[in-house]
């Protein structure tokens, strides 16, 4: 059996590629897979904890449950965030977030 | 040290799968293959969750992540013609590296050093709730059925907005 420290030892590095890439990034598209990253670790992470708590045993399925509502809030912010990339690719002509600047005092 | 079977085999194949995957996500130069990347990356976490007894989470990490999410990312990567951005694909590359360094440094003391109490099993309950209880429990009065359905509002109005945004205005 996988200990648990393992599975949230590959979920933090994959949190942790994600914020890199969330931070280093230029273009905005990137930075959203990046964010798609950074989900797919704590999806891992509510998983794992849930299926080695002793909860599991009985009726609760909160970990599971939360995880599903976390693939449908991640599924609704890739569909947002993606059209908010076209509309301001659409104006300004960039997918660079630093030029989307017109809010800027 | 865990034993070699066919868990802790699929497991390290899955770790390779997601962490080279997403290695390959934040590095690429041209974002047409990061999106193949991150395919790879999440088909390797809906191994993880089949390892963790969530068969029906994995089948729906697939089908919306690799079917959905990332051909809206490929189509937004066409869309806006990422792929001729490919010189300078990093700002603040040393701070940024510097800062994910630290963050992973401290996630990993966090889970391998048990500083409140060892708080880490090695070994998972047997019995685990399947896919019928948890259909059972999303529509069930004292279950989740009120989440359930402020989950659907939300998707609705994710896809309106989504709708009203990357619209045209002529059109």
């Amino acid at each position: 059996m996988i200990p648990l420290w393992m599975y949230l030892a590959v979920s933090a590095g994959l949190f942790c590629i994600g914020v890199f890439g969330v931070l280093a990034r230029r273009n905005g598209v990137a930075i959203l897979m990046a964010v798609e990253l950074m989900l797919n670790a704590v999806n891992i992470n509510l998983v794992a904890i849930w299926r080695y708590s002793e909860t599991s045993t009985d009726l609760l399925l909160n970990g599971y449950v939360f995880t599903s509502f976390t693939l449908i809030v991640a599924a609704a912010e890739a569909a947002v965030g993606l059209a908010i990339v076209i509309s301001v690719y659409r104006n300004r002509r960039s997918v660079i977030p630093e030029e989307a600047d017109t809010l800027k005092g | 040290m865990i034993e070699l079977n066919a868990i802790s085999i699929g497991f390290f194949v899955f770790s390779i799968f997601t962490l080279g995957g997403a290695f390959g996500v934040v590095t690429t130069h041209n974002l047409f293959r990061g999106t193949i990347w991150l395919m790879v990356s999440l088909f390797g976490v809906a191994g993880f969750m089949v390892l963790l007894s969530a068969p029906f989470l994995a089948a729906v990490q697939i089908l919306v992540y690799i079917g959905a999410i990332a051909i809206l990312i490929t189509f937004a990567v066409m869309l806006t013609r990422s792929v001729t951005h490919l010189e300078n694909r990093y700002i603040r590359t040393i701070p940024s590296f510097v800062a994910s360094l630290v963050l992973f440094i401290i996630l990993i003391a966090g889970v391998t050093i048990p500083v409140f109490g060892d708080i880490s099993p090695d070994t998972a309950p047997v019995v685990v709730k399947t896919t019928r209880d948890f259909g059972l429990a999303l529509v069930s009065e004292n279950g989740y059925v009120v989440p359930f359905m402020l989950a659907s509002l939300l998707l609705t109005a994710a896809m309106i907005g989504a709708i009203y945004i990357a619209r045209d205005e002529e059109v």
